[in-house]
């Protein structure tokens, strides 16, 4: 264990988890079952940064900061944004044609069923989720996340890193695309 | 018991950390308390002085009838504010509305929990601690947005969404300066004039605190570094920042001859005044990410040019010596008052308020507290410095129509900002740069 972890063990941690879990999965069922637009958006922020809460439980501190700046701060803003110009009276009054219960469930029990699969394989005696998992410090984290990506020698996740970026270059293109008749 | 007392009174004596990172409850509570009064009483001194300065500027005399030169003022409004009703416009979406204030007061009041007032003066010190004030602090423009759409009603919605937009595209210019600054934590040297060492690139940070350390240790402010680049990225922060608050000459949200009073026009009362705390610790919030990021933080001017002995006494006693100036401009006054007796109160009133100044300047002269009080001291000045631009902004610039305010953010902003940082890489790595090119040519 880190010795600074040592000094000052985590607070509270388990309580921690099942109530940043129990924000999630409320949050997420709220931006199901609302029919106001802004409601939705709301519920997935508070989802949005209950994860922030999780990643920083993970010790992953730049991730989280990440999460809320990007998602919290940044699309969200832009969801609602886009949401305010549409008229909500409207919308609400029109009929929602979401009957699609047996083709959602049955998609449910399968992630649900793969999750488990994973959670529950053992490859040569070693599973997936070990019970004690190795806690690394807070401190070293962006250093950490840096040297994956850039660095000379452990540096490997920087093609897939640059490929994720072009996608989203891509989705700006099309927007552009769609948006502009004449270009 | 014992234990917890001992651990009370051993981090005031020996603790080098602050504490958050060193896991005391005690203080962090301490602090938390003390930086949400300071908070407060700052908003309030701010709300007077906003108020006195620019009616100076406009050759008025600003409130003068609620105590002495109107000193009471901020008090009878706030107590205005309490009193009044509580408006919820009948169409409002109750929920919404009920929620975006408090959106907005949290955001700004959570950023202040990684502001470093000294090397331990701080709640706590994050490893990501800039980026979580940008996040914290970009979560406002949320209370904005709902804001204005739960009032359902057309001034708020289009304030909400001038808001949005303004906010998103200014974010992005400020990040790029704030990225530049954050490159130069690890970038050693000075430039090109440079007269401190040039040391080899090592691994930059992100925590509040050590962005001052960083400039303690490279005897410079980021604001001169790799001159002129540290002065442009810290103008295009300064311009980015009165557009992220919403301020003259951006306040477009708010613009009160287009829009009555913007996103908050259909608040009253106690949440239109959670709007407007927000709104000023948000500024203070934005400013001490300037002043930690380019003007040396806690550091007090020239330690290493003027350093010594006598340079520290004399630097040392400016604290108290600028409480016992305003203390004894207080007594002047209080000699130029009416000597008629209906002013006898007032007088009086003012006569005590200098002398507690006076009072305060003289506890901070005796070594103990001279010496604690140095760093917050110096970080406080450089803070109301940004305050005193805030408002000297709004009485001098007009505002900007909003596509003027679109084409600054993006069209000048952002290339100049993105030129900045290539630039400043460029500049910090030369010696590197320059020796792969000779590989490179003799190969």
């Amino acid at each position: 264990m880190n010795p600074s972890l040592a000094a000052n063990p985590p607070v509270a941690t388990p309580f921690f988890f099942y109530l940043l879990a129990a924000v999630m999965v409320i949050g997420g069922i709220l931006v199901i079952t609302r029919k106001n637009a802004v409601h939705s958006a709301l519920a997935l922020i508070t989802t949005l940064l209950a994860q922030a809460g999780l990643y920083l439980m993970l010790y992953a501190p730049f991730v989280a900061g990440v999460q809320i700046i990007l998602y919290a701060g940044g699309i969200m803003v832009l969801f609602l944004f886009v949401i305010m110009l549409i008229s909500i009276e409207r919308a609400e009054k029109e009929r929602q044609f979401n009957h699609q219960w047996v083709v959602g469930i049955a998609a449910a029990a399968a992630l649900g069923g793969l999750f488990i699969a994973v959670y529950t394989t053992t490859t040569g005696g070693r599973v997936l989720f070990p019970e004690g998992r190795a806690i690394y410090g807070e401190v070293g984290n962006t250093q950490a996340i840096a040297s994956l990506l850039f660095d000379r020698q452990a540096g490997m996740y920087m093609f897939s890193f640059e490929i994720a970026s072009l996608l989203l270059l891509v989705a700006i293109i099309g927007a552009v695309v769609m948006a502009k008749k004449r270009i | 018991m014992h234990d917890f007392l001992n651990s009370i009174t051993d981090y005031l004596q020996n603790s080098n950390q602050t504490p958050g990172a060193a896991g005391n409850f005690f203080w962090a509570t301490v602090y938390i308390l003390l930086v949400f009064v300071g908070l407060s009483v700052a908003v309030i001194a701010m709300n007077w002085l906003e108020r006195k300065i620019l009616a100076h500027m406009q050759v008025r005399l600003g409130p003068m009838r609620v105590g002495p030169h109107g000193l009471l003022q901020p008090i009878a409004d706030a107590l205005k504010l309490l009193l009044k009703e509580d408006i919820i416009p009948a169409e409002a979406d109750v929920t919404v509305f009920w929620i975006a204030p408090f959106i907005v007061v949290l955001a700004a009041f959570t950023v202040f929990v990684v502001v470093p007032f000294g090397p331990t003066h701080a709640i706590t010190d994050m490893n990501i601690g800039i980026l979580f004030m940008l996040g914290v602090s970009s979560l406002s423009v949320l209370g904005i947005v709902t804001a204005g759409w739960a009032s359902n009603s057309h001034y708020p919605l289009i304030g909400a969404l001038r808001s949005s937009a303004q906010m998103v595209s200014y974010e992005v210019a400020m990040g790029l300066a704030v990225v530049s600054a954050i490159m130069m934590t690890s970038l050693h040297g000075m430039g090109f004039y440079g007269v401190a060492p040039p040391g080899p690139a090592d691994s930059g940070t992100l925590s509040m605190i050590d962005i001052v350390k960083m400039q303690q240790d490279q005897h410079i402010w980021f604001l001169f570094k790799f001159f002129p680049l540290g002065i442009i990225a810290f103008a295009i922060f300064a311009i980015a920042m009165v557009a992220e608050t919403n301020r003259a000459p951006f306040d477009l949200p708010e613009a009160e001859s287009e829009l009555t009073a913007g996103f908050h026009t259909e608040y009253s009362g106690f949440r239109w005044s959670l709007f407007f705390l927000a709104e000023y610790s948000a500024m203070i919030a934005v400013s001490s990410i300037a002043v930690t990021l380019w003007l040396g933080g806690w550091l007090r001017p020239f330690p290493n040019a003027l350093s010594g002995a006598t340079w520290d006494l004399l630097f040392s006693i400016i604290p108290g010596a600028t409480f016992l100036f305003l203390g004894a401009l207080c007594f002047y006054s209080t000699a130029r008052m009416p000597k008629h007796p209906l002013f006898r109160i007032q007088t009086m009133g003012l006569a005590g308020f200098g002398a507690l100044l006076a009072l305060i300047g003289i506890v901070l002269l005796i070594p103990g507290p001279r010496h604690w009080v140095q760093d917050i001291f110096w970080f406080s000045a450089k803070v109301a410095g940004f305050m005193y631009l805030y408002i000297w902004y709004r009485g001098t610039f007009p505002r900007y129509r909003f596509d003027q305010l679109m084409k600054v953010g993006w069209k000048v902003l952002l290339p100049i900002g993105l030129a900045l940082l290539i630039l400043t890489a460029v500049v910090g790595m030369r010696t590197e740069l320059l020796a792969q090119v000779k590989e490179v040519l003799h190969r």
